[in-house]
C-alpha cells in the first residue's frame, strides 16, 4: 500500500514540475531522503513495470538567502557542495548552473583518470581525487562505471623517454604507483599498437595501472542526486549576471531568476571564470579556449587501456559501448563558442593513424567542444580571491574530470574554515611569487 | 575557422597559415616597476566573452605580425591592423561600436 502511495505522490510532484508550476503543498510531500539504487530496487521497479523510478534531485526555485552558494553545477561545483555538506555540515547551500547540470566541460571530457603528475602539491590532491573515484559508486549509491582499467603515456622521443623516467621517481616517492614499461610491454598490453613508427617509434611508456576512466555525467548526476538528499537546492537555467558586494565583501549574487543573498560564495564556472572575476571586479591568470573531442563509430571491443601520446597530439580509448574516444590538442586563440578548429580533429587523427593503423578506416561519428580555462603553469586555481568570502576553484584546462572528487574535497574545507592543506598551494597569487606548480610537462596533451 | 586579412600582403588568410600570439596591447614593464604591475604584466589577461584584441602572425605568409579585432562569443572578426600602434586604430572603434554599442575592453572603448 505505502509503495502504491508513493507512486502517486512522484506522479504528482512530477507533472507539476514539468509544468514548472511550483506548489509547496506537494513540494511537502516529495520524500525526504532518496530511495537508495540496488540490486533489490531493479527487480521491486521491474515488478511494477518501473513507474516508481524517483527523481534524482529536486528542481526547487530560489530562497532569499544561503549560507552558501556555488556557481556552476560541473563536477567541480557539486563536489564542491557535497563536501561542504559531507564533511563541514553546511547543508543550507545553493547551486546556481546557467545551463543544465554537468553540461558543461564535465559532459565534455574524455574521461581520463590518472595522477602521474610531477610536482608533489599536483600528485597530493589528483591522486587523492583518484582514490576518492576508486569508493565514489560506492559512497554516492550511483553508479560513475568507475574503470581503472590502466593509463599508458608514449614515450616516443628520447626526450620525453627521460622525462617520464623522471615523472616515475617522482611519482614512487609521492607514493603514486606508476611505472617506466618497455615497447615491447607496451605492445603487450595494447596489440593494435604500431610500436615500430617509422616517424615516432614506440620508446617505452609511462604506466599508471590504476588509472583509468569513468561515465562523466553519471559523476556530475551522482553527486547532484548526493547534494539534493542532504537538502541542497540545484537551481538549473539560473545565470549568474552580477557579484553583489559591500565594500570588500561578497554579499549575494544577481542571477537570472533575481538576487540571493549568501554568507560565503564559490565560484567554479571553469572557462566562464574570468567573465565572473570580471563582474567581482578582478583579474585571472586565465584565458578560454576551445577543446575538442570525437569519437567513432563503435566497434568491437579492440583497447582495454587508455593511450596518450603527447608528441603527436592525441589520445584514445574504448568506450562500453565500442567507440574509439579521441582527443586531441586546445586551439591557440581564446573562445567562448565550445566549438573548435577543423584542423585540429584533422592534425589529431593523422597522429593517431600512424600510431594506431587499424583506425584508418573507422568513420568519426561525434565531434564536439568545450570551453577549457587555461593557466601559465597547467596547473589549477583553489584560491581566495580579493573579494572576501568569495572563492574560486578554476584552471583545470583540459585535465580536470579527474580531479573532480579531490577538488571538490579542498574547495569545500577552504571554503568552510579557510584554509585546506590539498589547496594551499593552488592560490591566485603563486603567479606574482613565482611559486608555479609547473605541470606543462605532465600535461603536455589535453585530457 | 577563422579568416584573417593581414593588413600588410592583403592575403585573406585560413588560420592555419597562421599563428596566434595572445593579448594584444600588453605593456611591458620590467626593472623599476611596481610588483603589481610586473605580475598583470607577465600573468594577468583580458578574457572576454565579447569583443577583443589579439596579435597574430602572418607565419606560412609574409611573416608579419599584425593584430586583430575579434568577438570570442561569436568568432565575428571586425578588422585587422598593423602592428605599430599602442591601440586600435578609430575606424576599428567605430566599427565595432556600431556592431557592439556600449563595449569596452581595458581602457578602450
Ligand atoms: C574535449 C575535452 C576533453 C577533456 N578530457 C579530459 C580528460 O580526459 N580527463 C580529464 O581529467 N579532464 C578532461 N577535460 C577537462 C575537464 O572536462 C574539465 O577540467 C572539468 O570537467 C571541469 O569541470 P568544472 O566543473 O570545473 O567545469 P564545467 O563542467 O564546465 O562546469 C562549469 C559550469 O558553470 C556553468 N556556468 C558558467 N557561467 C555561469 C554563470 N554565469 N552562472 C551560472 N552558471 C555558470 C556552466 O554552464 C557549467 O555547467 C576535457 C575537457 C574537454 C573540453
Ligand atoms: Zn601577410
Amino acid at each position: 500500500m505505502s509503495q502504491v502511495g508513493c507512486v502517486v505522490t512522484h506522479w504528482i510532484v512530477g507533472n507539476e514540475q514539468d509544468k514548472g508550476i511550483p506548489n509547496t503543498q506537494s513540494k511537502n510531500r516529495i520524500r525526504n531522503h532518496m530511495r537508495r539504487y540496488s540490486a533489490f530496487a531493479i527487480v521491486r521497479e521491474g515488478a511494477r513495470y518501473h513507474t516508481g523510478w524517483e527523481r534524482a534531485w529536486k528542481s526547487p526555485a530560489p530562497k532569499k538567502r544561503y549560507d552558501a552558494i556555488i556557481v556552476g553545477a560541473g563536477g567541480h561545483g557539486l563536489a564542491t557542495a557535497y563536501y561542504l555538506g559531507k564533511n563541514h555540515g553546511i547543508k543550507n547551500v545553493a547551486i546556481l548552473e546557467k545551463g543544465w547540470l554537468g553540461g558543461g566541460n564535465t559532459g565534455r571530457n574524455t574521461t581520463i583518470i590518472r595522477s602521474n603528475y610531477l610536482q608533489d602539491p599536483s600528485a597530493a590532491i589528483y591522486d587523492k581525487a583518484r582514490s576518492l573515484y576508486e569508493t565514489m559508486s560506492q559512497d554516492l549509491n550511483y553508479n560513475v562505471m568507475f574503470s581503472p582499467r590502466g593509463v599508458m603515456m608514449l614515450a616516443q622521443t628520447e626526450h620525453e623517454i627521460r622525462g617520464y623516467e623522471r615523472t616515475a621517481h617522482a611519482n614512487a616517492l609521492q607514493g603514486v604507483a606508476t611505472e617506466f614499461i618497455s615497447p615491447q610491454r607496451v605492445k603487450e598490453l595494447v596489440p593494435i599498437i604500431n610500436i615500430h613508427g617509422p616517424r615516432y617509434p614506440v620508446l617505452g611508456a609511462l604506466w599508471q595501472p590504476r588509472g583509468g576512466t569513468a561515465r562523466h555525467d553519471a559523476v556530475a548526476w551522482g553527486y547532484a542526486r548526493a547534494c539534493s538528499d542532504m537538502g541542497m537546492d540545484i537551481i538549473q537555467q539560473c545565470e549568474v549576471t552580477g557579484v553583489r558586494r559591500d565594500g570588500d565583501k561578497v554579499i549575494g549574487v544577481d542571477t537570472t531568476k533575481g538576487a540571493i543573498d549568501c554568507d560565503k560564495l564559490g565560484v567554479v564556472v571553469a572557462g566562464h571564470s574570468g567573465v565572473l572575476a570580471d563582474m567581482a571586479g578582478f583579474r585571472l591568470p586565465i584565458e578560454s579556449v576551445a577543446l575538442q573531442a570525437l569519437v567513432s563509430e563503435p566497434i568491437k571491443p579492440c583497447m582495454d587501456v587508455v593511450v596518450m601520446a603527447n608528441t603527436v597530439h592525441g589520445y584514445m580509448s574504448q568506450s562500453d559501448k565500442g567507440e574509439m574516444v579521441i582527443g586531441g590538442g586546445a586551439d591557440g586563440y581564446n573562445n567562448y563558442t565550445q566549438r573548435g578548429s577543423f584542423h585540429h580533429i584533422e592534425e589529431t587523427v593523422r597522429a593517431l593513424v600512424e600510431t594506431f593503423p587499424m583506425i584508418s578506416r573507422l568513420k568519426m561519428l561525434r565531434q564536439w567542444g568545450g570551453i577549457v580555462d587555461m593557466t601559465g603553469d597547467r596547473s589549477p586555481i583553489i584560491s581566495k580571491t580579493p573579494v572576501e568570502n568569495m572563492f574560486i576553484n578554476c584552471g583545470w584546462g583540459t585535465g580536470g574530470f579527474k580531479a573532480i572528487p579531490g577538488s571538490g574535497y579542498a574547495m569545500a574545507e577552504l571554503m568552510a574554515k579557510g584554509v585546506s592543506p590539498l589547496a594551499d598551494e593552488f592560490t591566485m597569487w603563486r603567479f606574482g611569487e613565482g611559486k608555479f606548480i609547473d605541470e606543462s610537462v605532465a600535461a603536455g596533451v589535453a585530457h | 575557422m577563422l579568416l584573417l586579412e593581414c593588413p600588410y600582403c592583403g592575403a585573406k588568410c585560413e588560420e592555419t597559415e597562421l599563428s596566434p600570439g595572445g593579448e594584444a596591447h600588453i605593456k611591458r614593464y620590467g626593472p623599476g616597476s611596481s610588483d603589481e604591475d610586473f605580475e598583470a604584466y607577465l600573468f594577468m589577461r583580458e578574457n572576454p566573452k565579447g569583443v577583443h584584441f589579439e596579435r597574430w602572425r602572418h607565419v606560412y605568409g609574409c611573416g608579419k605580425w599584425f593584430h586583430a579585432a575579434r568577438c570570442t562569443q561569436s568568432l565575428e572578426v571586425f578588422g585587422t591592423y598593423a602592428a605599430q600602434t599602442f591601440e586600435p586604430p578609430q575606424e576599428i572603434k567605430d566599427k565595432i561600436s556600431g556592431k557592439r554599442p556600449g563595449w569596452s575592453w581595458r581602457d578602450f572603448s
